[in-house]
């Protein structure tokens, strides 16, 4: 019987062929954490071990309230530089530097077959270029970094079958909201979710980054884009090793489910559950406050490519304040480089410092009750972004953009 | 293992992490006793206040999904929560009740059983949950994960096994 891809990573990583199950101790290839690092680091320091067992292993960026908006922040960011040095942490990325997943994608630091754990559910981005990124909590980072390894359990995958090509104004992400809308938000809990399908070949690392972090919104273990010649030509560009990442052509899922690209239109998921999905021309007239474009979601270049076409010589609508957090400084100086930033604060956008933003209700961009907010980030939940009576509206750059102009949410296509 | 006695606060599907702990304490909120005062905040502003030492969670499908800060856990533990019986979990949320040393049990049935207030127990070792309405079995919880829930977390678990590792 052939393997899945999370099969053939699971027993690199054991050293033997394992069964989906199966319950394995093993050592990551990476490990990342972010600001919730100090929290780690203090529940590492009741473990009775001195120091992290394999420092090159861990990846730590400054990214979810940077700069700091407060001083309990400060001082959370401050304990975190204070670990990295104490430790001889070398892959440590300071506030500025990007969205975590991003950076680790960027910066070359996972690659194709590798298991990437990470303090974040959206560590399932690692999926973009191949490796198997797996969310797990801050005890088991903090007993990651005293032993060198954590239990898993190799999961069942689900193969999900792409073809088509997309029609205009749509994107990968109205592509994760239409699949998140059948298989719904706990329909692949505890599974690897492998993308297969003629259309995958036409997806680019950022779709692909896109769909495999919304798989952690399908309660998904990892989603994962096996290894291709748009893998291959990518690694070879951020230098990045590699790992087998193909699963055999006789491996056995748990369930298959096949998409065509050319029936999604432009989706938008409603308050406050990210499968309460619907055409966005059914949620047409829905007055918004604010617009966020970016974030790990959908901060690279060709989202603000994207929503810089639609606001390029116009004005977006005076109710509206439209905040862009482009996913890494990279994407910001090349958007400055291609003009987008320009064309995005012409159109009266601000925007923000990399990093993770107003997506999760820290700082930069909170809403106040009765608000509305139509994002390209990943989660609508009440009181995520601010006031528990203001309302999450999911949507891609297209329809970020286009609805900043029209001040209420729209299907994209109005406005091409 | 103990059996586990205390009455129900009990919710819906998707009881998601932003509101078992909201993300504007996740970097900042760290103290137990403040912690415990957030759990629920954004979905049971009255759950705080009135929860006690050996109260159960009975939710829905899908409990706990979303972020994977573990401190959607460890508040409910902290609040005196002992167990968790939901009629599905998110995978996360999973592995963190467990390492926060939380009975955690996926045991559909249960939920059309019992209201908030009800007086249920859970008897981990038969596997065993009984309410008002009767009893309901469950699948053992795997060994692994026995092991955790019964050294109080996974932290007190691998401080255990370093400390023998030390010693032996």
């Amino acid at each position: 019987m052939g393997m899945t891809l999370a099969q053939k990573v699971f027993s690199r990583v054991a050293g033997r062929a394992v069964d989906v199950g199966q319950i394995v101790t093993v050592r990551p290839d990476r490990a990342m954490s972010h600001d919730n690092t100090a929290a780690i680091a203090k529940k590492f320091a009741t473990l009775g071990v001195e120091h992290v067992k394999y420092p090159d292993m861990h990846v730590i960026v400054l990214d979810h309230a940077v700069p700091a908006p407060n001083v309990d922040h400060a001082i959370n960011h401050k304990e975190i530089r204070e670990f990295v040095a104490a430790q001889g942490i070398r892959h440590f990325f300071d506030a500025g530097t990007g969205i975590c997943h991003q950076v680790m994608v960027e910066k070359g630091l996972v690659g194709p077959g590798m298991l990437a754990v990470g303090s974040d559910s959206h560590s399932t981005s690692y999926g973009s270029v191949g490796a198997l990124g797996v969310a797990i909590g801050r005890s088991e980072m903090a007993v990651i970094m005293a032993t060198g390894e954590m239990w898993f359990r190799v999961p069942e995958s689900m193969k999900v079958v792409l073809s088509g090509r997309f029609g205009t104004m749509v994107s990968a992400k109205d592509l994760a909201l239409y699949m998140l809308g059948r298989i719904r938000a706990d329909g692949a809990t505890y599974m690897a979710v492998e993308f297969h399908g003629d259309a995958v070949a036409r997806l680019s690392i950022a779709d692909r980054f896109t769909i495999a972090n919304m798989s952690a919104e399908m309660g998904a273990k990892a989603g994962v884009f096996p290894q291709d010649g748009v893998t291959d030509a990518f690694i070879a560009r951020s230098g990045t090793a590699a790992f087998d990442a193909r699963p055999d052509p006789d491996a056995r899922y748990a369930i298959t489910h096949a998409f065509d690209l050319s029936q999604v239109q432009p989706m938008v998921a409603r308050p406050h559950t990210v499968d309460n999905v619907a055409p966005a021309a059914e949620v047409r007239g829905v007055k918004v406050n604010q617009a966020l474009l970016g974030t790990c979601t959908n901060g690279r270049l060709q989202d603000l490519a994207a929503a810089a076409a639609i606001l390029k010589g116009k004005r977006i609508h005076p109710r509206v304040r439209m905040l862009v957090v482009p996913a890494s400084r990279k994407v910001l100086m090349d958007a400055m480089d291609a003009g987008y930033i320009r064309d995005l604060v012409e159109a009266g956008a601000m925007v923000l410092n990399p990093g993770c933003g107003p997506c999760l209700g820290a700082h930069e961009g909170i809403l106040a009750p009765g608000e509305r907010v139509i994002s390209s980030s990943n989660r609508n939940f009440k009181g995520r972004m601010g006031s528990t009576q203001a309302e999450i509206f999911l949507g891609s750059p297209q329809t970020v953009a286009a609805s900043a102009l029209a001040g209420e949410i729209i299907d994209p296509r109005e406005v091409a | 293992m103990k059996k586990l006695r205390g009455r129900v606060w009990k919710y819906g599907d998707d009881v998601n992490t932003d509101v078992l702990f909201p993300g504007r304490y996740t970097y900042t909120v760290r103290d137990p006793k403040e912690m415990a005062r957030h759990a629920l905040e954004d979905l049971d502003p009255d759950f705080a206040a009135n929860v006690r030492p050996g109260d159960i969670i009975v939710g829905g499908k899908n409990f706990g999904c979303g972020s994977s800060r573990e401190q959607a856990a460890f508040a409910l533990k902290y609040a005196g929560i002992t167990a968790v019986i939901a009629k599905s979990f998110a995978r996360l949320y999973f592995r963190n009740a467990v390492n926060a040393g939380l009975v955690a049990v996926a045991e559909p049935a249960v939920w059309d059983a019992v209201q908030t207030g009800d007086v249920v127990e859970i008897d981990v070792q038969a596997g065993v949950i009984s309410t008002p309405k009767g009893d309901f079995g469950f699948p053992a919880l795997d060994a692994n994960a026995m092991g955790i829930i019964e050294a109080g977390g996974l932290i007190e678990y691998v401080k255990k096994q370093i400390a023998e590792a030390k010693n032996g």
